[in-house]
């Protein structure tokens, strides 16, 4: 069980997931889906039962999760006034990541060049959530959280996503992606929950059985 | 890449996030558009309020400058903390595994050189308009430097801890002044030797706003990772 | 009656929080303040200079005192909840620093008309202490107003950082103005000047008797009343989490 100030957001979830999965949450809003990755993220301490991620016990140490991880919620952690490039390198330095990796991570996402010194208040909706997601891929995470990825994005862009996600499940890390389009993620997941009432009411297995979790 | 050892990592990431405060600041150029300003129609006003009136101004000085510094503090504590709150960057820098403490050292320390240019210019406004004449010029930059140090690290802090409330800049000042109060008295009582209007031991006083100082930073230091992490 | 009820689902009960402990301790409170008004204002023998002003004291000190005792309790409070996530020393730290500032409050009110007729202020700034307890005063109001922003942990927790803040500072404060009129050419001036005589101490420490139960009556009180609160939130936590899974159970069935 998970608290946000004092609603009960997770309800009692019995989860287990590998690597090399991609799962997909889906189910209405405020079902408790982003705060299901909240928590996978380290961000949300549960209140009770047990949660172990990434072979780290959440109720002992939630800070040592997150650097493995990346998270790519509805916001974007971005400066406004900072240029792409800024954001990206103060991002990169401070979670020990080789900044290096940066420009070939924006390149990667789509953003074009020119926008590289371009402040991010400058930049659309769409364009900003390729530099944020361009932010999670520069930190080569074993865990990939996302919450609506393919959200403000156009057709290009959701490829581009669907593309990021596979080649992240074949490189070896865990994808567990929320999201409202079905019949793009679909195809694209090897397992679908349903996340309802704070709590996990369907898990199916794309390609065997499926069961109901009551 | 990196050297191993927290103790030069944290202090390399508080200076990462000093600069990207600094940086940000120096973009957005509110500090220079709007804060000195302020700071300067605050003298302007006393001057006003005091009625011109020399005698008074010249004993009133060191008070009204330190006054002025308090109300600037609040401002850019203010700035500071609202750097954060936009779009969930308080929760990347969770996710970023920087430690808490680094995020406090790097915020106090670009509060702080802002509040020292305003100081700077503040200087220069009482020599202007109160016609202040500094006797004891080493005695005036040491309480600057210090008294400012001390002031940064409250307001840090308590930026931190008013960070997610709803009604933040009216609980702000709330909870900074009377934290400030030994800080006004010190730093008024220091300037008052510096500019040598009162007989009064400045280097003494100085020592009381070095042990507030330290004493403050140590604490915000500790208690930053509570606030960031659960609130 | 002393034990805490908890509220059944659905049921709504009126609760109060007195019990035999507090209707005994009020009466005492109450005998003990006649009695103390008695003996302050006819029993006392005057003061030479200051006459009947100086009866403030009866009310003044015990109320100095009480505040302190208040705030040391909010602020152990403070870091029991921050260390050990304390419930219990959570909502004391609350009820104490409500009563507090009330005390604090008096404290200040009595220390200000005392002044009055004695030297013709309202205000004495030479008075350490006293500028102390102003300065206390607001760092508590700032306290409670932190506390009254929400009911979550998250709330404690910015209280308790406050409390932590001001436990730390409030020396320093108290440091620095003594320091203040040590140096400069305020004029001191003394609450007690020492000579005191048999009666006017008996009374006075009587006073802080009484005042101390009275507190410790008011805590009581206000530390139940959080409680019942504290009870309530889980109440509605358990009302909640029912609700949650209740729109599980809808949506399975909607979906299938």
């Amino acid at each position: 069980m998970a608290l946000l100030g004092q609603f009960p957001a997770l309800a009692g979830v019995d989860l287990e997931i590998g690597p090399r999965e991609v799962v997909l949450l889906q189910g209405p809003n405020g079902a408790g889906k982003s705060s299901l990755l909240r928590l996978c993220a380290g961000l949300l301490r549960p209140e009770s039962g047990d949660a172990t991620i990434l072979g780290i016990d959440l109720a002992v140490n939630r800070a040592a999760v997150r650097r493995s991880v990346g998270l790519l919620g509805h916001d974007t952690a971005l400066y406004d006034d900072l240029s792409v490039i800024e954001n990206l390198r103060f991002w990169a330095e401070v979670s020990r990541v080789d900044p290096n990796a940066v420009l070939p991570a924006l390149a990667r996402l789509g953003v074009q060049s020119r926008l590289n010194d371009v402040a991010v208040r400058h930049l659309s909706a769409g364009q900003r959530r390729r530099v944020a997601l361009a932010a999670v891929v520069v930190r080569r995470p074993q865990l990939w959280l996302l919450d609506e990825p393919h959200a403000g994005l156009d057709q290009a862009g959701r490829d581009l996503i669907d593309q990021l996600i596979r080649d992240a499940a074949k490189a070896g890390a865990t994808v567990i992606l929320a999201s409202h389009e079905l019949d793009r993620t679909v195809d694209l997941a090897t397992r679908h929950l349903t996340v309802a009432g704070g709590t996990i009411t369907r898990d199916v297995v794309v390609g065997a059985g499926g069961s109901d979790v009551a | 890449m990196w050297s191993s050892e927290p103790e030069v990592a944290m202090w390399r990431d508080a200076r990462l996030v000093a600069l990207k405060d600094l940086q940000i600041e120096w973009r957005s150029r509110t500090t220079f558009s709007q804060v000195v300003p302020f700071a300067g129609l605050v003298l302007v006003l006393f001057g006003f309020a005091l009625d011109a009136n020399r005698p008074v101004l010249e004993r009133a000085t060191s008070g009204l400058f330190w006054v002025t510094v308090l109300f600037v503090s609040n401002l850019a504590v203010q700035r500071s903390t609202s750097i954060e709150t936009t779009d969930g960057a308080r929760r990347a820098l969770l996710l970023a595994g920087i430690e808490p403490a680094s995020v406090y050292v790097g915020k106090a320390v670009a509060v702080a050189v802002q509040l020292l240019l305003v100081e700077m210019l503040l200087v220069g406004g009482v020599i202007v308009l109160y016609g202040a004449e500094i006797q004891d010029w080493p005695l005036l930059i040491a309480t600057c430097v210090v008294a400012t140090a001390g002031i940064a690290g409250a307001g840090t802090l308590l930026g931190a801890l008013v960070a997610g409330v709803r009604a933040r800049e009216t609980v702000l000042p709330v909870l900074l002044l009377p934290v400030l109060a030994p800080v006004l008295i010190g730093a008024t009582r220091a300037f008052d030797d510096a500019l040598g209007s009162v007989a009064v031991d400045g280097w003494a006083w100085l020592g009381l706003l070095a042990g507030f100082g330290a004493i403050n930073v140590v604490l915000g230091a500790l208690a930053y990772g509570v606030l960031l992490e659960e609130t | 009656m002393t034990e805490t009820p908890t509220v059944a689902q659905g049921e709504t009960r009126t609760v109060g929080t007195a019990s035999r402990t507090t209707w005994w301790l009020g009466l005492v409170v109450l005998v003990g303040t006649v009695a103390l008004v008695l003996l302050a204002f006819f029993v006392a023998p005057e003061d030479d200079e200051q006459r009947d002003a100086v009866r403030m004291i009866f009310i003044h000190v015990p109320a100095a005192f009480l505040t302190y005792v208040a705030f040391v309790t909010t602020a152990i409070g403070s870091i029991m909840w921050l260390w050990k996530r304390s419930v219990w020393w959570d909502i004391t730290a609350y009820a104490a620093a409500e009563i507090g500032v009330i005390f604090c409050a008096l404290t200040l009110f009595t220390g200000s008309i005392w002044g009055r007729p004695t030297w013709n202020t309202y205000w004495d700034w030479g008075d350490v202490r006293l500028v102390t307890t102003l300065i206390l005063f607001l760092l508590m109001v700032g306290y409670l107003s932190v506390r009254s922003m929400g009911d979550d942990e998250a709330t404690s927790t910015r209280a308790a950082v406050v409390g932590l803040i001001a436990m730390i500072n409030l020396p320093i404060v108290n440091r620095s103005v003594e320091w203040w009129f040590d140096r400069t050419l305020h004029q001191k001036s003394s609450l007690t000047d020492g000579n005191l005589e048999d009666m006017t101490l008996f009374t006075m420490v009587f006073g802080l008797v009484v005042f101390g139960l009275f507190f410790g009556w008011a805590m009581i009180h206000r530390f139940r009343v959080g409680w019942l609160e504290r009870e309530l939130r889980v109440g509605d936590l358990d009302d909640a989490l029912a609700a949650r899974r209740a729109e599980a159970i809808d949506h399975q069935e909607s979906s299938t």
